[in-house]
């Protein structure tokens, strides 16, 4: 199958234009007849479900949790990218596009990376409109902060708690629907497959996680917006619900899935301190702005870290990238801190942190000001550690954060598969191998308000012509029978270990040979193991409770058996793609000073797996640049 | 570190629950409340027990999905923070705790320590939002807001939608969790067009939901785990009467 990116025509500056120049148009009264499913209520999700409604669209929306406002966006903290030049300092649409585009170390497409850029600024806008309280000035303007990989001001916030702002926006907005009833939301509801008719898709089938029913839901469109799956290492800075089978059923139904092994691995997560932990807090990038990132030069130092005197500190990032100092990306300063930690110069009870340390901001700014820009993650830091890091420095580790990969979509953010879409974090997108901080929530937002809302009605508008499938169909009834036996399945193996054990085994693997340094022998042997890991679940989980009822450990079990699956996927992908770039390193393909080494002529495309249970089909997308030159990613 | 869990098992809203007794071992000081309860919860498994039912999503103190009652409090014995923020080196060894849902008429137990919420949804689709469609957003600098205005409504608007306040009031009252979104939207600009239509409209959904009123004891500012003030309880009250009074 040849891959059609469909980007439009026309110079980068005029592509978004001319598309949506030429898209359909489908009158109002048609709109009310078509039914569209939105999986997730996160930022894209709950931004596209509401657009869509007020377009005129009849929507259901489903997710797991309670509460449409709990999707894991809520957790963003620092910020969101928009190239406004508030700030006077020389930003545009091209200078955020370009630094966009090397950030992700030139693995992504012009076209989509520049219609990020263009359509930042007017989301700001949008969510000022809807009542999100940025910082402002005294004289009542916006305000801006730095971010990694980026020498201007262009982030935009709410103290440490951005992402929630910006998803209770988006919740307002889908509520509001919801009194108009233009909105079906689906709480506690999780989707368990999708279901194709005629190789279209058509609807999902649904669980009901209170009664364990099996619920058919037919549409005429399915928009996926399921976010990340970096629960494939378990510890991690995602939410523990956090899973990649919505996107992995549609995987196994046809959806191509791009990049799956691009992983961010943040670098400023609270370290690991126990085998039963299960989640790794997160604290912002945006504290790199006046954090200081160092190791004791000595090795095993016992002093205490306010002991140490400055001659004998390593700010290696610093030390290593002086143009961009503690603002190097994240790929690269949690590649820094592994080769700290793993020579030996990791600090902490467990030798895995390393400092940051805000004692110069404080002295220079005072401790008032240094409140007022991160109090809320000093309050956080000191809750989880009990530790004050006015008074002396965080400990930080690097954590799986984001998911670069995601089901491969075109210039629409249609899939493989006609009539489902991807969007937000379960797409592979705009990013390419690495993303730049502030560019998550930008991304979910602008795929979800104006991108979706723009493309749909063009597949749409064709379908007007056909019946809504309903749920009488067969296949329907196919798919949900599948979905019972898988259940039944799991629930019949009665082995001797825990859902948890085997996630943990599984993590273990993925952290150790597809995280920030991965080699050829290493995710061979990851392979081979995760396969054995598989066979061990199907024949020794244990899962209790019931199938027709609520079951947390059921709920777990389905996830864990599809991310086993899409562990061996990521670490084929890590094995094929024999270069370095952004976050996929490759210890093969380094530069003699330990860079990142791109290997164009053979690489320069997106890979996109099909699905095959013998062997995964790899596709091409060949990369082409047309308005900027793929140079060596320094940030020296 | 050992500990004794007294926990709240009822299989369904209808049944009758109770409580029931769990020695956990290999507990460690650093383990968050929840890892202990994961942890209890494989153990069960092990035994071929139905697990505990319990609600959590982010674990880092913002999705508002977790809501224990610990002990005879609100996420536990500290001020301020979410059940996933609380770890066991607030408790000592071999003690007994007890642990319970959120207990409010308006809201239902769903099993065990899980209690259906969706009351805060309906109260927020009252008008707990501005207006406004995709696409029709003036420039964001248009819109002058000055530092104290802005820092006053994402004071209110940091609220994290826990249950943590009606949990711990007296009178199971959502006062605080109201009057937190209406004060953010009509602190700002953006949300005066409908800010008398907003205040009665939720009031009137909060009566409708079951929840009782407020009696200022302040006990739910102490039990926020984003520290949201009473204050805005008597702002909203002020914000209903001139509503009504001058509809």
């Amino acid at each position: 199958m040849k891959l059609d990116a469909k980007i439009p025509e026309g110079r980068l500056e005029d592509k978004w234009r001319n598309y949506q120049l030429k898209s359909q148009l489908i009158n109002p009264a048609n709109k009310k007849k078509l039914k569209v499913i939105v999986v997730g209520s996160g930022l894209s999700g709950a931004g596209a479900a509401a657009t869509l409604a007020e377009l005129g669209y009849d929507i259901q929306c489903f997710f797991y949790q309670d509460s449409a406002r709990r999707a894991h966006s809520v957790a963003a903290q620092g910020g969101i990218n928009a190239a406004k030049n508030y700030q006077h300092d020389g930003d545009s649409i091209w200078r955020m596009f370009y630094d966009t585009l090397k950030g992700g170390d030139f693995r992504s497409r012009e076209a989509n990376t520049y219609r990020l850029a263009e359509l930042s600024a007017p989301l700001i806008d949008h969510f000022t409109q809807q009542g999100v309280p940025f910082a402002r000035e005294y004289g009542g303007v916006l305000v801006n902060r730095s971010f990694g990989g980026v020498q201007v001001q262009r982030t935009f916030y709410a103290r440490g708690q951005t992402g929630q702002q910006l998803l209770l926006a988006a919740y307002s907005q889908l509520n509001k629907m919801v009194r108009q009833q233009k909105v079906t939301l689906f709480p506690r509801h999780e989707m368990m497959d999708l279901v194709l008719v005629d190789g279209v898709a058509k609807g999902i089938i649904a669980r009901d996680l209170v009664t364990g029913e099996l619920k058919r839901f037919a549409a005429d469109a399915v928009v996926l917006a399921t976010g990340g799956y970096s629960r494939v290492y378990r510890l991690s800075t995602l939410a523990i619900g956090c899973n990649g089978s919505a996107i992995w059923k549609a995987h196994k139904r046809g959806a191509f899935f791009a990049a799956p092994s691009f992983t961010q691995i943040h670098p400023t997560a609270l370290p690991q301190s126990s085998e039963s932990q299960s989640k790794l807090t997160l604290m912002s990038e945006s504290l790199r702005n006046d954090g200081r990132i160092w190791v004791p030069l000595q090795k095993d130092d016992p002093r205490k870290p306010n002991d140490i005197p400055e001659a004998e500190r390593d700010y290696y990032l610093e030390r290593r990238y002086p143009s961009f100092g503690n603002l190097a990306p994240r790929d690269i300063a949690s590649r820094a801190a592994k080769e700290r930690i793993d020579a030996g110069f990791g600090v902490g009870r467990l030798k895995n942190a390393v400092y940051l340390d805000f004692r110069k901001a404080i002295a220079d700014y005072g401790q008032q000001v240094v409140q007022d820009r991160y109090g809320n993650l000093f309050k956080m830091y000191k809750k989880i550690t009990g530790i004050n890091a006015y008074a002396e420095p965080m400990l930080i580790s690097p954590a799986a954060h984001f998911s670069m990969g995601g089901l491969w979509v075109d210039y629409e953010l249609m899939t493989t598969i006609p009539g489902l879409y991807a969007v937000g974090e379960c797409n592979f997108s705009d990013h390419g191998a690495n993303r730049l901080g502030a560019n998550s929530l930008l991304q979910a937002s602008v795929d979800g308000y104006f991108i979706l809302p723009n493309t749909i009605n063009n597949y749409l508008a064709a379908s007007l012509a056909t019946d809504t499938a309903t749920v009488d169909d067969p296949a329907f009834e196919v798919v949900e029978q599948e979905v019972k036996d898988q259940i039944d399945r799991i629930l019949s193996v009665h082995g001797k270990r825990t859902v948890d054990d085997f996630h943990r085994a599984l993590g273990k693997i993925m952290w150790q040979e597809c995280a920030m340094s991965r080699n050829k022998p290493g995710l061979e042997q990851a392979i081979e193991d995760i396969k054995a890991l598989r066979t061990s679940f199907w024949s020794d989980v244990k899962v209790t409770g019931v199938a027709r009822g609520l079951n947390t450990e059921l709920e777990k079990a389905l996830r864990l058996a599809d991310f086993i699956e899409l562990g061996i996927l990521m670490c084929t992908d890590a094995l094929q793609r024999e270069e370095s770039c952004g976050a996929h390193f490759r210890e093969e393909y380094q530069t003699e000073e330990g860079e990142a080494q791109r290997r164009d002529d053979d690489f320069a495309y997106v890979s996109a797996w099909e699905y095959d249970p013998e062997a995964f089909q790899l596709h091409r997308e060949e990369l082409t640049f047309e308005y900027v030159q793929p140079s060596v990613r320094s940030y020296k | 570190m050992q500990l004794t869990f007294r926990i709240w098992r009822q299989e369904q809203f209808q049944d009758k629950g109770a409580f029931k007794e769990y020695l956990v071992d290999h507990l460690t000081e650093d383990m968050s409340f929840l890892e202990a309860l994961d942890h209890l919860n494989e153990t069960l498994v092990l035994k071929g027990e139905r697990v505990i039912a319990f609600e959590y999503d982010c674990r880092e103190g913002i999705c508002g999905q977790c809501g224990i009652f610990i002990n005879g409090r609100a996420h536990g014995p500290h001020d301020h923070v979410t059940t996933c923020q609380l770890h066991l080196r607030s408790f000592q060894d071999g003690d007994t705790v007890t642990v319970e849902p959120w207990r409010a008429k308006a809201f239902p137990v769903v099993q065990d320590l899980i209690v259906d919420r969706s009351a805060f949804d309906r109260i927020i689709a009252q008008g707990g939002y501005i207006s406004a469609k995709t696409g029709t957003a003036p420039e964001a600098n248009a819109i002058l807001i000055g530092k104290e205005t802005a820092d006053k409504a994402m004071d209110a608007a940091a609220c994290i939608g826990c249950g943590a306040c009606v949990a711990t009031c007296k009178n199971g009252s959502a006062a605080l969790f109201t009057s937190a979104k209406i004060n953010h939207l009509n602190t700002l600009p953006q949300g005066k067009l409908e800010a008398d239509q907003r205040v009665r409209d939720m009031t009137a959904q909060m009566e409708e939901e079951g929840f009782g009123h407020c009696s200022f004891t302040g006990a739910c500012e102490v039990e926020c785990p984003e520290g949201i003030s009473i204050a805005n309880i008597a702002e909203m009250n002020a914000r209903y009467w001139k509503a009504r009074l001058f509809a």
